[in-house]
């Protein structure tokens, strides 16, 4: 009983307090006769993954400092880009909360959200009003199948994600038994239900699927059950702060199996939770290629990691994300939406991840995927896949 | 029957730190009849000082034992300190006041410390070293290692240890007659502020224990481990009973085998029509059940009566 009424109490609270610090929406016209030009951003900044959406904040802030250091000048008038950056804690119901805040904001565009099941629901708000959006990181295919066209992507999507890791466990790594874990989040059990649809296809069997949630801590009792159907390979579809301990666990229960994730787990996270020996010979992919090899990869970490901390995955992204904007803004020389969207879809932008165009859904065109494997404690790139892949369905 | 036995075993450590964790919450109603939901919170500082005071001992090459120790002792005298402070400023000046009241502040409270362990200890993920060597015994098929072995030993020697002082001691009495009717107690000499205080201090000392053995088995600690982990036990506490000791320990026990069983063998039993996914509902329905059939929890009486 009382378990049910804390949950909405819960939330009225946390929604009291995203209301009360909200700034009131005055006019875009500063007195020195600059134009203030708000960009909104989202990730969770509490919770489970706040280390992750903390990166992204970071990736969009260098962006949006870099550009008002430019002294760009749109429609005549000298920009300052001003960013309001939102925390949705990973919660699909606090993350429309947050976009109806950015959109009575007056934001021009948005960077976010960090995770597909809060993307896709915010996508509507933002579709709603006319506001662009450009994922840095969200991968569930039904985003940019909603035939919104205010909803982009800088990253490949978990069809072309799923199918990759899929044929990958199968073929090169020839596993015939798989088991695979989600963590029942929208990207989760998409980038699952496209690795075992690939899986199958390449000829492996799943002999498990079992589930979990973004907030669980203790995986033993589904670790335990896999192991009885005595697969060679286990999938997790999740991110870190699952995967990291889900290694450890699995390890302790004396599975001897390959372990691999998608892109939530690619982080320097995921090896120091699961510790060295556990994580050691994991698997994961990236859409992208690796760091060192992305035209200015190399010079953006150095940059970012003097200014901030180290990458924790998705910062490069959401760099691109928000120039890819500003420079649509400037073509379309506007910071309408309206006026600045089309220009955007048909948008040839050199990012720091990759050249950057997008297909007629708002998906990455030709977007790559890396493999990633554990050595002595650090992420090495295996090899890249799928640049030629077309996007799904 | 290999995998059977560590579902178990699984259920067994788990259910125990669980039932630690419950105790908290139901000593508490026991005596108060107030639901302390920032009990959850306690238990991550209790983790959280542990690991930075873990993590400088053994910077200045401490040995790891002795580290281990202070560490313990430092964290529960910080969450004693926190239990203290949570009762005289949250719930104290509303003792009198009505029952929704102390609820809404103990969910402030809750969500201060989250915020508070976030911006002392940040928003990662911080790996717990790891300080004893940690071998893995086999059990008939099903393994287990020295720490699960110490975490469900020494839960065990805990509640124990709690039994007796509610039962044998002068405080326990007086934790008893408060529970039972506060103004008689008072009438009789008992300090009431003294008790309860003393009271949430104990609750806390134990959640400290269960922060410190929850971080050592995942080798984990994060501002908000505490939040679903209070959730649970405090479902183990209305279980088993809220208010009663060995409720809660039952509670705690049994809600951790129910948990591991339901989520080892749901698909099996429904032929895959439900999974692992419903691992949380399944519990919750076995909670329905019971407090459908007996209101009161499993072993539904007050702290008092069961003198």
């Amino acid at each position: 009983m009382t378990l049910h009424f804390i949950r909405p109490l819960l939330f009225a609270a946390v929604s009291v307090v995203l209301l009360g610090c909200g700034k009131s929406a005055t006019t875009e016209k500063s007195t020195s006769g600059e134009l203030v030009v708000r960009i909104g951003a989202s990730a969770p900044l509490t919770g489970p993954q706040a280390h992750i959406g903390k990166d992204n904040e970071s990736g969009t802030r260098m962006a949006i400092e870099d550009a008002n250091a430019k002294g760009i000048l749109i429609g005549g008038r000298k920009v300052r880009f001003e960013l309001i950056s939102e925390d949705d804690q990973a919660d699909p119901k606090t993350a429309t909360i947050v976009a109806q805040k950015l959109v009575d904001n007056k934001v021009s565009g948005v960077i976010g959200h960090l995770n597909s099941g809060t993307t896709i629901p915010a996508s509507r708000i933002y579709n709603d009003n006319g506001i662009v959006q450009i994922s840095p990181s969200a991968t569930a295919v039904s985003y940019t199948a909603q035939g919104f066209k205010t909803a982009f992507r800088v990253m490949a999507n978990d069809a072309q994600q799923g199918r990759v890791l899929g044929e990958y466990a199968a073929k090169n790594l020839g596993a015939k038994k798989i088991a695979v874990i989600d963590d029942q989040t929208g990207y989760g059990q998409g980038l699952a239900d496209e690795f075992i649809k690939s899986a199958k296809a390449n000829g492996a069997q799943i002999v498990a699927h079992e589930f979990t949630t973004d907030k669980a801590y203790d995986f033993t009792a589904v670790l335990t059950a896999v192991k009885g159907k005595q697969p060679d390979l286990l999938f997790y579809a999740g991110m870190d702060p699952q995967a990291g301990p889900m290694a450890k666990q699995l390890r302790a229960l004396g599975l001897k199996l390959r372990f691999m994730m998608g892109d939530g787990g690619y982080t320097p996270q995921f090896i120091k939770l699961a510790g060295e020996e556990a994580a050691e010979g994991s698997y994961a992919s990236l859409p992208g290629v690796p760091l060192d090899k992305m035209p200015g990869g190399k010079q953006f970490e150095a940059r970012f990691v003097a200014k901030y901390q180290p990458i924790q995955l998705y910062a490069p992204y959401c760099y691109d994300a928000v120039n890819v904007m500003i420079a649509a803004m400037q073509k379309a020389d506007s910071v309408e939406p309206a006026k600045y969207q089309p220009v955007l879809a048909g948008i040839s932008h050199d990012g720091v991840t990759a050249k950057i165009q997008f297909d007629e859904k708002g998906d990455l065109k030709g977007g790559a995927i890396t493999l990633y494997q554990v050595q002595q404690g650090k992420w090495h790139p295996l090899e890249t896949l799928g640049a030629a892949i077309p996007a799904a369905h | 029957m290999e995998i059977f036995l560590q579902q178990i075993i699984n259920g067994l450590v788990q259910g125990s730190v669980y039932a630690l964790v419950a105790l908290g919450y139901t000593m508490v109603y026991g005596i108060l009849g107030l639901i302390n939901f920032a009990h959850g919170e306690v238990v991550m500082i209790g983790a959280m000082l542990a690991l930075s005071s873990l993590t400088v001992l053994l910077g200045l090459s401490v040995p790891p034992l002795l580290a281990l120790l202070f560490s313990i002792i430092l964290a529960m005298a910080g969450c004693m300190a926190l239990g203290y402070t949570i009762e005289r400023i949250a719930y104290r000046p509303l003792r009198h006041a009505p029952r929704l009241a102390p609820l809404i502040t103990a969910i402030g409270v809750s969500i201060v410390l989250q915020n508070l362990a976030m911006m002392i200890w940040g928003r990662e993920y911080h790996s717990f070293p790891q300080l004893i060597v940690n071998a893995t015994h086999s059990l008939g098929g099903a393994v287990i290692n020295d720490i699960q072995i110490i975490i469900f030993i020494l839960a065990l020697l805990i509640m124990a240890g709690l039994m007796a002082v509610v039962h044998r001691t002068r405080l326990g009495r007086a934790m008893r007659a408060v529970a039972e009717n506060q103004h008689a107690a008072q009438l009789m000499g008992v300090d009431i502020n003294r008790v309860i205080s003393l009271t949430f201090m104990l609750g806390s000392a134990l959640a400290a224990i269960a922060g410190l053995m929850v971080s050592a088995n995942y080798g984990l600690a994060h501002y908000y481990m505490g939040f679903v982990l209070g959730l649970k036990a405090f479902t183990a506490a209305v279980l088993g009973g809220i208010g009663n000791l060995r409720g809660a320990m039952l509670g705690g026990l049994l809600l951790g085998l129910i948990e591991s069983l339901g989520a080892g063998y749901i698909g099996d039993i429904t032929g895959g029509f439900f999974g692992s996914n419903y691992q949380d509902v399944f519990a919750f329905l076995v909670l329905i059940v019971v407090l459908v059939f007996r209101p009161s929890g499993l072993l539904g009486e007050r702290l008092a009566e069961r003198a």
